[in-house]
């Protein structure tokens, strides 16, 4: 191997060169810095999109009675806001990061295929504007809830094959990501960086990978059979043909359920760099977290059915998929467990990154526990399609995934763009956001337990003081990520230079080239030392 | 950036992905049959047979001192012209004799219709002791303009249906055919 690399260095003086001049440089580049920006730019976007969709709706659910929006609209915006967050923003961001990052935490020139690269997030920009024109179709967008549910899908109008072939463009976006990322870490890591040396960040996103290209092709299974059922009469969910609503369901989940792991396994190994490096300590129980992210993806196969107990489903399956559904607490917990573990007698500073990273193990686990309730069949009964729900998944998401985004953007922000960020205005960010979302998302936990049903744009009077509450948080919340917004912008134009190091606590290869990183990394594999490998 | 080997490694790995994917795209077809298998097995999504059990007599013999109450429940799928009810709304029956009852169904326009019941049985896994003689539900059924049906069905629960059971329900849903399919 040492003679190979050898040769490649020899070879190799002319590819030194800069980004290129003007659009071209974003619309052809290869590289896997110019990619990752793309891909959390457009995240960005969405993000904001998507939240004001959000907005719409926590306005309208302000009071009781209809007053902005008719329930058609309402319908189109649940809809809309979840397909935006969960394919526009959670994951393009975390593919985003994965290009940033995973090159030059395994010591690569780049990813392994730099052109699929590329054609992977320029398919988003066109399956975003195809399924956001479907708002202004005749019929309106997509209404039915994400989930896609026949046979309310499909009394969707004119949008429904724009909608479905969206998320069939979104899908190969996201296996073409998957398989680059796959092929980056088997084939690309520099000499000595072994799979157990890795940094937690790329094993989470090498398990994610394997999820993504093991149920995305499912979720385009799915929606096919609902474009058939729809335009060349086939049966796979009508009842008159013999065919059977609730095979849908089980398909969906079967995709639905390990896609929650997709946003999630990353937050974890994002979270799992941050809280060693403020905590001054190596992460607690290195090879117990690899081991345990990996039977999460196992357990996410085999417990779709908590989705659906209120289908219909013999007392055997409620009970295996109630006993599997808990199970995941075990390995979740393990992860808990070595964070807390990390901390514990740290030299621990607070900077903004920890400070998210802290927030989202308190309130992921507080998320993880509402889920636990949810698993517990015969009580599910009662949650089912209620505000509980609601409450559960954005807590998860929310305080979760998107946390773990924020907090790996102000972690890694100095080393690519080469300045600080405002300490102050982020702390303020911060503490916006903890507070927004906790009042917009902890009220929903009760008006759930009172039995208010999701996806309504109207309800009872006795729901109407949480929901006010509910609906303040969300608007703290949400024009909070303005100065999230400002702050980036803030950094990429001017602030303190950034040392290479970034943080004092800071291990890894990343930490090892200059701020801003430059163009080109790691053209000649890095040495690795001890004190930058992992485990 | 073009080292051989690397090169190499990715052109045998890539394709295994690709091939992975597309597997797991069948996969998602794979799971229609799988599904029905299992539910013709388990009855788990509440359908019954698709067509006639045979008159074998008494097989399982009839059990008189077990009372169970079978309710009949109609629906129209949406925008079905159809009038569409039970003649009778429940009976109390014995496990394993034959009885015989009727759906009524109107064509509410001024054209020749076809519909197509579709059974289901709730609790599930009782569909498969439920036992159809002769149904309307095997076939498509023809109307005139404006006629009006009397559409029987006869049936038998299968004494071996489980002993908690002491409800169950059958519900048809008449849906509107092309007449030219």
């Amino acid at each position: 191997m040492a003679a190979t690399t050898h040769d490649v260095h020899d070879g190799h003086g002319e590819h030194h060169h800069g980004p290129a001049k003007g659009l071209g440089r974003w619309l052809f580049t290869t590289n896997h810095k110019d990619i990752g920006t793309l891909y959390l730019l457009f995240s960005l976007l969405m993000f904001l999109v998507g939240g004001s969709m959000a907005l719409i709706i926590r306005a309208e659910l302000f009071q009781p009675g209809l007053q902005l929006v008719d329930p058609h609209f309402f319908n189109q915006m649940t809809t809309m806001h979840a397909l935006i967050m969960v394919f526009g923003a959670v994951m393009p961001a975390f593919v985003g990061l994965a290009n940033w990052m995973l090159p030059m935490m395994v010591g690569a020139p780049d990813m392994a295929l730099p052109r699929m690269n590329n054609w992977s997030f320029w398919i988003l920009p066109f399956a975003f504007t195809m399924l956001l024109s479907t708002l202004f179709m005749p019929g309106g967008g997509p209404a039915s809830g994400w989930t896609l549910y026949p046979p309310l899908v499909l009394q969707t109008g004119d949008a429904f094959p724009f909608v479905i072939l969206a998320i069939h463009l979104m899908g190969i976006s996201s296996i073409m990501g998957a398989i680059n990322v796959i092929a980056t870490i088997f084939n690309m890591r520099a000499p000595g960086m072994t799979l157990m040396r890795m940094p937690l960040f790329v094993w989470t996103w090498l398990i994610t990978a394997f999820l993504l290209i093991a149920v995305m092709p499912v979720l385009a299974g799915a929606v096919t059979m609902l474009l058939t059922d729809r335009y060349f009469a086939t049966s796979f969910f009508n009842a008159a043909g013999g065919g059977d609503p609730v095979l849908f369901q089980h398909i969906f989940w079967f995709f639905g359920h390990p896609e929650v792991y997709i946003m999630i396994l990353p937050a974890f190994g994002v979270v799992s760099q941050i809280i060693p490096t403020f905590s001054r300590k190596p992460l607690f129980g290195y090879h117990s977290m690899v081991y345990a992210t990996a039977a999460i993806a196992f357990l996410s196969f085999i417990v779709w059915g908590h989705h659906m107990f209120t289908v219909g489903m013999p007392l055997t399956a409620e009970l295996f998929f109630m006993y599997a559904t808990m199970l995941i607490a075990v390995p979740t917990g393990v992860k808990v467990f070595n964070w807390v573990a990390t901390m514990w007698r740290g030299a621990m500073t607070f900077e903004t990154p920890m400070l998210f990273s802290i927030a989202f193990v308190i309130l992921f686990t507080i998320g993880g526990f509402s889920g636990l309730m949810l698993a517990i069949a015969p009580a599910d009964f009662q949650y089912h399609d209620t505000y509980f729900v609601v409450a559960h998944f954005h807590y998860v998401l929310v305080p979760g995934a998107v946390f773990s985004i924020m907090a790996a953007v102000y972690y890694w922000l100095p080393k690519w763009t080469g300045h600080m960020y405002n300490e102050r205005l982020s702390r303020i960010h911060f503490w916006l956001s903890v507070i927004g979302v906790n009042v917009l998302f902890f009220p929903q936990h009760f008006l759930g337990l009172a039995g208010m049903p999701r996806r309504v744009p109207d309800y009872a009077l006795q729901f109407t003081e949480w929901n006010m509450v509910s609906s303040i948080g969300a608007f703290i919340y949400g024009i909070s990520q303005l100065l999230f917004v400002y702050i980036v912008i803030q950094t990429i134009r001017a602030g303190d230079k950034a040392t290479d190091r970034v943080w004092e606590g800071a291990h890894g290869l990343e930490w090892t080239v200059p701020s801003p990183a430059p163009y080109h990394t790691f053209d000649k594999p890095p040495k690795i030392s001890t004190a930058d490998a992992h485990g | 950036m073009t080292n051989p080997d690397i090169t190499r490694a990715n052109r045998r790995l890539v394709p295994k992905l690709f091939l992975f994917s597309i597997a797991m795209f069948g996969f998602g077809y794979l799971l229609v049959p799988l599904y029905d298998v299992i539910c013709d097995i388990t009855g788990l999504n509440g359908k019954t047979a698709s067509s006639a059990v045979a008159m074998d007599g008494n097989a399982n013999g009839v059990d008189t001192s077990r009372t169970i109450t079978v309710e009949f429940v109609s629906s129209l799928n949406s925008g079905a012209p159809w009038e569409f009810r039970p003649a009778v709304t429940r009976m109390q029956v014995h496990p394993g004799e034959f009885y015989e009852m009727s759906y009524v169904a109107r064509n509410l326009t001024d054209q020749d219709m076809v519909g197509q019941a579709v059974p289901s049985v709730a609790p599930g896994p009782a569909a498969v002791h439920f036992q159809k003689i002769e149904c309307f539900c095997f076939d498509r059924q023809d109307f005139a303009p404006g006629e009006s049906k009397d559409m029987p069905v006869m049936f038998r629960i299968d004494p071996r249906l489980a002993e908690h059971v002491n409800v169950v329900t059958l519900s048809y849903t008449f849906f509107k055919l092309d007449p030219s399919s």
